[in-house]
């Protein structure tokens, strides 16, 4: 199994223990990872600014990247999700199928592909857990509250695992939290509001560690919780399973 | 017109902002408890959805039959290309009434809730040529008053508290100053409109399903002011938009079941009326209208937004749209489904509103006829942009961006320079809010000494 690590653009530049992380998680679980050094970006923030025309260049380096591996894990449900969905408007090559197949989020590539059912790691924190909308409505690694009742989700189940922890219950367990690539700026205002909603309901309900699968979402959140010197911690998911500590 | 303007107008208002959030995710909520007890609802959804579609590829054979039968059954089928033309035929059916011709004093119209008129502008078209115009659904009485346009399909006042419909009335209705007891109120409307009622020569009503096997049509309300008027008014005219047909009379329930629980939560609307003939000595008329329709059909990524059943759900479950106000986004439909309807009539005058939204996905999965509204949302971003309607910093920015992402060590050095800028400029600087709208609200994240690449080929050289 010939596995690439793929760290998205502004993960690796603003969050590289968020890389790291991922990468000390798999190789713990046994996998032998690969980085490909000349690797940037998915291609996603100009494509929702309506601009993929000007992408398909950063796509074709994506997927020449990455063509020679089973599997590309990246600790991101929104670039996979943006690899799987939104790759159709270059040519279908077999190496551009291959690679739309082969590349999973990091809890869909643990519980899915390694099987990963324990996880030995000690957190005796209230966690609360942001749903980014591209892993849970776009890849369903979630159930979504338009449908069900029902809140399970890989990350949940996860999480779940982990000695000591209690997870919040959210009064709205799925919203959106505003960051939206492009939209962050272009609609700022609706924007922080939607951030500050959720860290409302966040603190109400006494999360002291946020966590998700997209440190997108998390950035915009952690924003503004360091706006408002909110007594939260912000972390990855693959920070927690890798056994950080807040 | 500008999205983003006007919601930051609304978000100004803070608390107005969080009480009308928390009013439309109220009736969210009640859409949820209505529909996870109904095991088959999501099958519901697939069917009304395959419904539509066979509907809409079909829809020249349909609209013929619908006109054969209804036309069979007694009543005057009239097509309208445009708004202009559908006021028109509107007028033209009213002056030359049997019941209305020679008579002297004004004359008078009830209408029940209709998006179609509102689209066409009916109101102000007949106002003009001397016919008094009557909004008989409370909310869209409350706005007629205030001389708004709705600010959402299902709940049209949504956006007032009870305090301004009691200053409304008091100007309007004559109620008490400071009146704000809502049975009150709706008793002074009542009243009000009862009067109207009675008097009305004509009246209007919207269509929210036609059939196409009996020539017939469905109205739904909760405050029964359809039935009431049509009734009473000596002729009928209703008007709809050519995409609200279904096949057969069979189909119908799987619409009615999906309807009021994805707008409100109710099971059923209070009134679910089929009308299929005229009454002895009355007159009855449907418009059916295009007005842009068969071009959007026309449109391959955009042609299902047809689907669409006006329940308002995607209005209620979009955190944008609760956030901003049906007003922000100056179109008869407003949220996420105005957004994807809007850039079919004008796409210059809507470019912002596909860009309205975080492509969160919700709208498409609360939608009940399953259309697909946050990819077509991203595809009409892509019309924007190649009918050169992008703000020119996005555009040249954007290229900028994806040639730089294409090139690895452009990339790299790139990263590095902008985060050792970062690390050693001041935060009034890199936060200054004139600069960097990010930093209204929010910190940036601290920029490290090392990007991750870095790191990787310092600590794991040799590795891959």
């Amino acid at each position: 199994m010939k596995v690439a690590l793929f760290i998205p653009c502004y993960v690796d530049q603003f969050y590289p223990k968020v890389g790291i992380n991922t990468l000390q998680l798999l190789e713990k679980l046994g996998v032998e990872v690969h980085f490909p050094m000349q690797q940037t970006c998915c291609g996603q923030p100009m494509a929702n600014s309506g601009c993929e025309q000007d992408s398909k260049e950063v796509y074709h380096h994506f997927t020449d990247t990455f063509a020679d591996y089973d599997y590309v894990v990246t600790p991101s449900g929104s670039c996979t999700y943006h690899v799987r969905k939104h790759y159709d408007i270059i040519e279908q090559t077999p190496a551009v199928q291959k690679v739309r197949k082969s590349v999973y989020e990091l809890v869909d590539f643990l519980e899915n592909i390694l099987k990963v059912d324990e996880i030995p790691v000690d957190f005796p924190h209230k966690v609360g857990l942001h749903l980014s909308c591209h892993g849970q409505r776009g890849l369903r690694q979630a159930n979504a509250s338009e449908i069900t009742g029902d809140k399970n989700g890989q990350i949940l189940t996860l999480l779940k695992k982990l000695r000591g922890i209690e997870i919040t219950q959210l009064d709205r367990n799925d919203e959106c939290c505003g960051f939206g690539g492009s939209f962050c700026i272009s609609e700022e205002a609706v924007s922080a509001r939607m951030g500050q909603d959720r860290i409302a309901d966040h603190l109400r309900n006494g999360t002291q560690v946020l966590t998700g699968g997209d440190m997108s979402c998390l950035m915009h959140l952690e924003g503004i919780v360091r706006r408002q010197q909110a007594p939260i911690k912000v972390m990855h998911i693959a920070e927690i399973l890798n056994g950080s500590q807040p | 017109m500008n999205h983003p303007a006007l919601a930051e107008k609304f978000n100004s208002d803070y608390n107005r902002t969080t009480w009308h959030d928390e009013t439309l995710w109220f009736v969210r909520q009640k859409r949820d408890r209505a529909i996870y007890p109904i095991p088959e609802f999501q099958e519901l959804r697939q069917l009304a959805s395959q419904i539509k579609d066979h509907t809409l590829s079909n829809l020249d054979t349909y609209l013929l039959e619908f006109e054969k039968n209804a036309q069979q059954n007694g009543v005057h089928v009239h097509w309208a290309a445009d708004g202009d033309e559908h006021n028109r035929i509107v007028l033209d059916i009213i002056s030359n009434a049997a019941s209305v011709k020679g008579k002297t004093g004004p004359v008078r119209m009830v209408k029940s809730k209709s998006m179609l008129t509102e689209e066409c502008h009916l109101n102000p078209f007949l106002q003009k040529n001397g016919i008094e115009v009557v909004d008989t659904d409370l909310g869209e009485r409350i706005v007629q008053f205030r001389n708004e346009p709705p600010s959402h399909i299902v709940m049209p006042a949504i956006h007032l508290k009870k305090e301004d419909v009691g200053e409304t009335f008091h100007q309007h209705l004559g109620t008490p100053k400071g009146e704000k007891d809502p049975q009150a109120l709706t008793e002074a409307a009542r009243q009000h409109l009862r009067q109207k009622f009675v008097e009305a020569d004509v009246a209007l009503t919207g269509v929210n399903f036609a059939v196409a096997e009996t020539g017939s049509f469905v109205v739904c309300t909760n405050e029964g002011n359809a039935d009431l008027g049509v009734n009473l008014a000596k002729v009928h005219i209703a008007c709809m938009g050519m995409e609200k047909l279904i096949p057969k009379i069979e189909h119908l329930s799987v619409f009615i079941r999906l309807l009021a629980r994805s707008a409100t939560g109710q099971p059923v609307t209070t009134y679910t009326s089929h009308f299929t003939k005229p009454a002895k000595g009355k007159e009855m008329h449907i418009v059916i209208v295009d007005n842009g329709r068969t071009q959007q059909l026309g449109r391959a990524d955009f042609r299902n937004s047809l689907k669409c059943i006006r329940c308002g759900a995607c209005m209620n479950t979009c955190p944008v749209y609760r956030r901003s106000g049906g007003h922000s986004y100056d179109f008869t439909v407003p949220g996420p489904i105005g957004a994807i309807l809007s850039p079919n009539i004008d796409l210059h005058k809507y470019s912002t509103l596909p860009f309205a939204s975080t492509l969160c996905g919700s709208c498409s999965d609360v939608c009940p006829v399953k259309i697909d509204i946050h990819v077509q949302l991203y595809k009409w971003r892509q019309v924007v942009a190649k009918e050169n309607e992008l703000p020119l910093s996005k555009k040249w920015g954007m290229k900028g961006l994806a040639k730089m992402l294409a090139m690895p060590k452009v990339y790299d050095l790139g990263g590095k320079l902008a985060r050792g800028a970062l690390r050693v400029l001041p935060h009034g600087i890199t936060h200054a809010q004139s600069l960097n709208p990010w930093a209204k609200a929010r910190e940036l994240p601290d920029a490290p000494s090392q990007s991750f690449k870095e790191w990787y080929s310092k600590n794991q050289k040799g590795k891959s």
